[in-house]
């Protein structure tokens, strides 16, 4: 709304002035410096470059700020383009990275833009204004906020940090000529002082009519909208800014588009396009414009500060307005310039409600337009709908809106598909594609990996292309979706039928269950959650939930429990050391797969604890954060892992439930994944698929793995499926060939952890928390490199050994370091075997049995023997020993003892006497821990 | 102590003798809790901590507690739980999950057990619905859902955690190890097996997602704290109510433990095994023997329940066998003699006996062979003799091969104590030769 009034406020004349030169190469003309008048007004502010300049974008209160580069036009002098160089105000930021300055931002501060997602042309048309920009050193602090209409840059930002700013940069600035908003800009930041004065008797409020006329006049000129896209647009703001800027001033173009017919300002804007429009079409305009503008001009005093007030109350509001015009339009791409201009009409018609004459006036001047509009639709799909091709669409770079579109492709693709299904939806939609780049801006790559940087520099390269790939394929049916949900629907019928019938006996089960419950738990489920006991079906909705704590966690009070607390295996870090190149080879299998919209199997293989899952779990999550940012198509990710199910047909079970929120049978899910994966589908967006514990869908048949593996070769599958596993050559070992065959070679595997990469993982683990000594950390990751290279064994004795240190000292709180002696002592409780210690502290009989089973393995010189005949060895032994001999119960007694704690390995007890006995560790050890014993 | 000598209560005899059998039949069947474990400090503390982290931290955890039977797994984890719910914080904020091995003897089982016990929604009074696959995801999912900091830490306590091992792949322990080592639900494993090699059961997954602790419980009680032991188990303690019969019970169970037989009894005892469980079943057998007229424990009470506890359980039968049922015993004895140890056949057996008869037996009758393979059956109903051969059916009963399940010693001694045995029975057996 603002918007609209305020630049029926002023009606600008762009200029170019002074010498113009030529350069051949790109067919256009370089000036000096460019005129910018109002009309009506002897006032002409010249903008050279070098200059810092206002650029109008979707808050006019605080419009762009970039710096003037060059001034130049084409041939026919019908386009004046400028180049800048970008500034961003705080605001522009995205509001998550707002926290990495680090400090409050002063109101007037912007950030010198380094990032690269905003293309530095623009249409002159766009430039308000002049601004003074000062640049203040990184260590002197802000001057006093006096004047307001004075900016200053203190930083740069480069889409991932705000930098202290090169003074270099800034050097070619003319600070000598704070230049004066000589025009009647709107004031760079809305401060009533900074108002020019000669701006004051110029306008009133544009009079709007009552909400059901506009939107008849909204309907007329939309379509006037839409129809002079083509020549307005030759027109528009060149600019290939940053998304948000070029969706914002391609609102701006199509609103003034959209309300050309009302404002008086229009019949200027139309003499610029004199050129390029066919002059038909140019003069239905003009003959709207002088209707109209008789009565404008008439009532503009009055409503000047009306407007202003209104206009920012309202300026909140426009862009969650419904656009209700919107709607009627079958064709999403034609639609979508009316589609704004339709905002902006119906934005208008709250505003002022009490100006019925006008707005009468107003629908006598529309109608009779909107039956001639009537007549050149018939031409417009064509104009519209061609600058809509690809290959038009590369063609002609300029075009406002083609553009805007580009920079937004994956919203717009999601957008596109959604309009189709439902029309209010995609106008929402819409909207929000309009907000959303704002984002991209300076958000882009996320991830700190060079990797992720470099494929998403890659990724924005072939957006171009995957659109247009997106447009072709996007216009198929879903013919799968429907028969899913009447499945669903009649499946729930038939439950519904069910409960009512089992209803009565629900109620007294429920009763009976209340009465046994035990009371010491507290039950968090109500009755009105169970449902239907007599199914043998889990309740449907019974939300699965561990009851929370009345006392919330403690946190970890002093250095060695944080230490603790970080080395907990189940801390996810930020990155995972160590996995660098698998982590790109991963993520540039997925990436491209899911760029392709193909499908691909990998197989992932290494022993337990050498971050296989932890990296899948990492590249996922960087490709989803590429696909928030719209690097890349969105996708999905399901995972599966072997152990958490209970039969290998249970995994079609949990992919089709994760996939569609569907219950179904294990022969069921598998035939509906099967007609998912095979049949053609619009908008089906790339599943990816992880299975863990690849080996435990093991079946006979293989029938599990071969389908995990047939999905992704069909045409229209669109999945990716990586697997894990911990044997290198699963594959050849269990595998038939045809299965085995699809999986492919794209094989990996993970080597067990090397000490130098252990410790490199405590360390980053710790993060800086000095709880360990340098040589303690390196003989855990030594010792458990030397065994396993599994970070999880490293990381519990690195807890256990925290433990120790906190317990020798004599208080908690003055628990130092962990040094070598305590990593020793939890070294040797993990790793030292308990059998000596165990025989050590065993009674003397037991140690007597054990002797006499070594004795008797001697005589037979084999390593078995029987009881009978180990227990006349024991008699003897007793008697040698003093001890009066034992019962053979007694023995037996003895016997079984050793065996419970596998000292010895027995035959079934039942056996009696004649079970066979044999040692389970060495003779020696025994030997050992006896002699040492009796010492 | 002196104020309550001025109260002085007295009591009946009868009602303190079953005051006392209460007290130390409870401390005895394990019913009540010991004020502190015994000789295992360490490991309390240890075990302690671990569980009060998990409590109050919210810090996932796994830990085995490995011992011999009887070593006190199972105590010492009731004293910390014990000691545990006594801290206010804690008493709330714990779901405690009981399972054991011998009771779930698979994860269908364990599964159902554990919503049960932790009251999810798919609950309806003691039933747990759904199908097996239903309830793991449901529980994964409920786990999932939790977090460290907001959820109540669960601390499942798996007895006879070796038998978990046996369960098809391993699905619970993977999956409740899996979630001790991930940033769900916080949840303590604690294992009691008394098996040392448990970890060698654990598939290498599984393995590496365990945490590695282990709480060795391995008593090397000596013998004189052993003696004390005994000593204070057979105490009363000091709240009982008449203190007459008090300060009586306790000076003539001094006495008791200073008796030379006694303390020989006990040292058999303790050599055979260290364990209180063993002891707490002699000394129960030892109480059950104390009545109204006979209100203490004397030391012949202790030697006769060593006598019971100690006594061979084949021994006995054999005092119950028939002459010629002892006398086939005898035949085959001479058998294994002969053939040193390899399996026999009735018929040999019946040959044997024959000839015995033949030669010198006077006070014998002559059986029929129909008797005498009543007898053989007989004997081998009472597992005293055991088939080699798996199927039976083929072969004709006389030529089933046999082996006897009895030692030498065990016949002998057995022959000594039998009530009025022939003695040509007697020469025969021990005759060197048949």
């Amino acid at each position: 709304m603002v918007r609209y009034f305020t630049r029926l406020r002023v009606r600008r004349i762009y200029k170019w002035g002074g010498r113009s030169y030529a350069d051949r190469k790109l067919k256009s003309y370089g000036f000096e410096y460019l005129n910018i008048g109002v009309e009506g007004q002897e006032a002409v502010t010249t903008v050279t470059p070098g200059q810092y300049i206002l650029i109008e974008g979707n808050d006019d209160d605080n419009p762009f700020v970039a710096k003037l580069l060059k001034l130049f036009g084409d041939e026919s002098h019908k386009q004046k383009k400028a180049l800048v160089q970008w500034f961003l105000r705080l605001s522009e930021v995205p509001q998550n990275k707002k926290l990495l300055l680090g400090r409050s931002p002063h109101p007037q501060e912007i950030f010198y833009y380094l990032g690269r997602a905003c293309d530095d042309e623009i249409n002159v048309e766009s430039i308000l204004g002049t601004v003074h920009v000062q640049h203040v050193p990184e260590d002197t602090p802000f001057p006093e906020p006096g004047t307001k209409d004075t900016l200053y840059v203190k930083m740069s930002w480069d889409t991932k940090a705000f930098n202290v700013l090169d003074p270099v940069l800034m050097q070619d600035t003319p600070a000598s000529t704070p230049p004066k908003p000589a025009l009647p800009l709107f004031p760079p930041c809305a401060s009533p002082a900074a108002t020019p004065v000669s701006r004051g008797p110029v306008r009133r409020a544009l009079p709007t009519p009552d909400p059901t006329v506009m939107r008849r006049a909204g309907s007329v000129s939309d379509t006037r909208a839409t129809m002079s896209t083509g020549k307005m647009g030759t027109l528009e703001a060149e600019s290939i800014h940053s998304a948000s800027k070029l969706s914002a001033s391609k609102i701006l173009s199509t609103r003034r588009r959209g309300s050309a017919a009302d404002t008086p300002g229009v019949r200027k804007k139309l003499q610029l396009s004199n050129g390029a429009s066919p002059g038909k079409r140019m003069t239905r305009e003009d003959v709207l414009c002088e209707l109209l503008d008789e009565e404008v001009e008439s009532e503009k005093v009055m409503s000047l500060k009306l407007s202003s007030s209104v206009s920012h109350s309202l300026q909140h509001g426009c862009s969650l307005s419904p656009m209700r015009s919107g709607r009627k339009t079958p064709n999403g791409q034609g639609g979508f310039p009316r589609k704004l201009t339709s905002i902006s009409l119906d934005r208008l018609s709250p505003t002022a409600l009490g100006e019925q004459d006008f707005s009468s006036d107003l629908l006598l001047a529309v109608t009779p337009l909107a039956l001639e509009d009537e007549v050149f639709e018939a031409g417009l799909p064509t104009d519209s709908g061609s600058a809509m091709t690809p290959k038009k669409r590369q063609a002609t770079p300029r075009r406002n809106y083609v553009r805007g579109q580009k920079a937004t492709t994956p919203s717009r693709r999601k957008e596109s598909a959604m309009t189709m299904r439902e029309p209010a939806l995609g106008v929402l939609a819409e909207e929000d594609s309009e907000d959303s780049p704002m984002q991209p801006i300076a958000m882009t790559p996320r991830s700190k990996r060079k990797s992720a940087q470099l494929v998403s520099s890659r990724i924005r390269k072939q957006l171009n292309l995957l659109d247009n790939n997106e447009e072709l394929s996007s216009d198929g049916d879903d013919c799968f979706v429907p028969s899913k949900k009447d499945l669903q629907s009649s499946s729930d019928e038939e439950s519904e039928e069910e409960q009512t019938e089992s209803e009565e006996e629900t109620v007294v089960r429920k009763a009976r269950g209340r009465n046994c419950k035990t009371p010491s738990r507290t039950p968090c489920k109500t009755p009105s959650k169970k449902a239907t006991p007599s199914t043998p079906r889990t309740p449907r909705n019974a939300t699965p939930s561990i009851p929370s704590r009345t006392v919330p966690a403690r946190q970890p009070g002093n250095i060695l429990e944080e230490a603790r607390a970080r080395l907990h295996v189940s801390s996810v870090p930020e990155s995972l050391p160590c996995r660098e190149q698998e982590f790109q080879d991963i993520y540039n299998f997925v990436e491209s797969k899911v760029m392709d919209g193909t499908g691909g199997c990998m197989y992932i293989s290494g022993v337990p604890g050498t971050g296989k899952t932890a990296t899948v779990h990492e590249v996922i999550r960087c490709l989803q954060h590429a696909s928030d940012m719209d690097e890349i198509p969105m996708f999905r990710f399901i995972e599966i892992n072997g152990m958490k199910m209970t039969d290998p047909h249970q995994a079609y079970v949990q992919i089709l439930q994760k996939l569609t929120g569907q219950k179904a049978t294990a022969d069921h899910a598998a035939a509906l994944l099967e007609k998912r994966f095979s049949n053609p589908a619009p908008k089906k967006e790339t599943t990816v698929l992880l299975v863990d514990e690849l080996d435990l869908l093991w079946t006979r048949k293989q029938n599990v793995m071969y389908n995990l593996f047939d999905w992704p070769t069909r045409h229209h599958a669109r999945l990716v499926v990586l697997t894990i596993a911990n044997t290198m050559d699963l594959p050849e070992r269990i595998m038939i060939n045809r299965v085995a065959s699809r999986l492919g070679l794209t094989r990996m595997s993970f080597q067990p952890y090397s000490f130098k990469q252990l410790q490199q993982i405590i360390t980053s683990r710790l993060n800086k928390v000095k709880a360990f000594e340098e040589d303690a950390m390196q003989l855990v990751s030594r010792k458990v490199a030397a065994l396993s290279g599994d970070a999880r064994r490293c990381l519990d004795i690195c807890r256990r050994a925290t433990e120790i240190c906190e317990h020798s000292a004599s208080h908690p709180s003055t628990a130092g370091l962990v040094r070598m002696s305590h990593v020793m002592e939890a070294l040797d409780e993990m790793f030292s075997s308990s059998y000596i210690t165990a025989i050590r502290c065993a009674s003397l009989q037991e140690q007597l049995f054990l002797r006499a089973v070594i004795a008797e393995f001697r005589r037979l010189g084999l390593e078995e023997a029987t009881f009978q005949q180990v227990f006349v060895q024991h008699q003897a032994l007793c008697r040698v020993e003093g001890l009066q001999p034992i019962s053979v119960s007694e023995g037996l007694a003895v016997c079984q003892r050793l065996g419970a704690c596998r000292l010895l390995l027995l035959e079934a007890s039942r056996l009696d006497v004649l079970q066979r006995v044999r040692l389970n560790v060495s003779q020696d050890d025994v030997l050992y821990a006896l002699k040492a014993d009796r010492d | 102590m002196s104020k309550r000598k001025v109260k002085e209560t007295h009591m009946p005899v009868g009602e303190c003798i079953s005051q006392v059998q209460m007290i130390l039949r409870e401390r005895f069947c394990h019913r009540r809790l010991p004020e502190k474990p015994v000789g295992m400090e360490s490991q309390h503390k240890h075990l302690l901590e671990l569980l009060r982290r998990t409590a109050v931290h919210g810090e996932s955890n796994s830990v085995l507690i490995v011992g011999p039977r009887g070593s006190g797994k199972t105590m010492l984890l009731n004293c910390v739980l014990r000691e545990l719910l006594e801290v206010k914080d804690v008493n709330k904020n714990v779901l405690p999950v009981h399972l054991n091995g011998l009771l779930q003897t698979d994860d269908r089982i364990a599964l159902k057990e554990i919503t049960r016990q932790l009251n999810l929604e798919n609950v309806v009074g003691d039933k747990v619905f759904g199908s097996f696959a239903e309830n793991l995801a449901f529980l994964l999912e409920a786990l999932k859902k939790g977090d460290r900091s907001s959820s109540r830490p669960v601390l499942f306590i798996l007895d006879e955690f070796d038998l978990f091992a046996h369960h098809k792949n391993q699905t619970l322990l993977y999956n409740l190890l899996d979630v001790s080592q991930s940033a769900q639900a916080p949840i303590a494993v604690i294992g009691l097996t008394c098996r040392l090699d448990v970890l060698e059961l654990l598939e290498k997954r599984v393995k590496s997602r365990f945490s590695h602790r282990q709480i060795h419980l391995l008593s090397s009680l000596s013998f004189i704290q052993y003696l004390d032991n005994v000593r204070s188990q057979l105490s009363l303690p000091q709240d009982f109510p008449d203190t007459k019969f008090y300060d009586e019970w306790n000076e003539s169970i001094k006495t008791l433990c200073e008796d030379q037989p006694v303390v020989d009894v006990l040292q058999r005892h303790y050599n055979s095994s260290k364990d209180f469980r063993s002891l707490h079943l002699l000394l129960m057998l030892a109480l059950s023997r104390v009545s109204a007229s006979k209100p203490a424990i004397k030391p012949t009470d202790l030697l006769e329940a060593s006598r019971v506890c100690m006594v061979d359980s084949k021994a006995n039968i054999l005092h119950g066998l028939s002459i010629l049922e002892l006398c086939l015993i005898i035949a085959m004895k001479h058998l294994n003699d002969i053939y040193e140890g390899e399996p026999f056949n009735f018929q040999m057996v019946h040959n044997e006996f024959k000839k015995f008869l033949q030669r010198k037996s006077h006070s014998i009758h002559n059986f029929d062979k129909p008797v005498v393979i009543k007898a053989f059956e007989h004997l081998q109903q009472l597992e005293l003799i055991k088939s080699m051969d798996s199927s039976t059916a083929k072969i004709q009963k006389e030529y089933q091969l046999m082996k006897l399940m009895l030692d030498h010693s065990q016949i002998m001694e057995a022959l000594q104590k039998y009530p009025q045995c022939p003695t040509d029975v007697k020469q025969w057996a021990m005759s060197a030769f048949g």
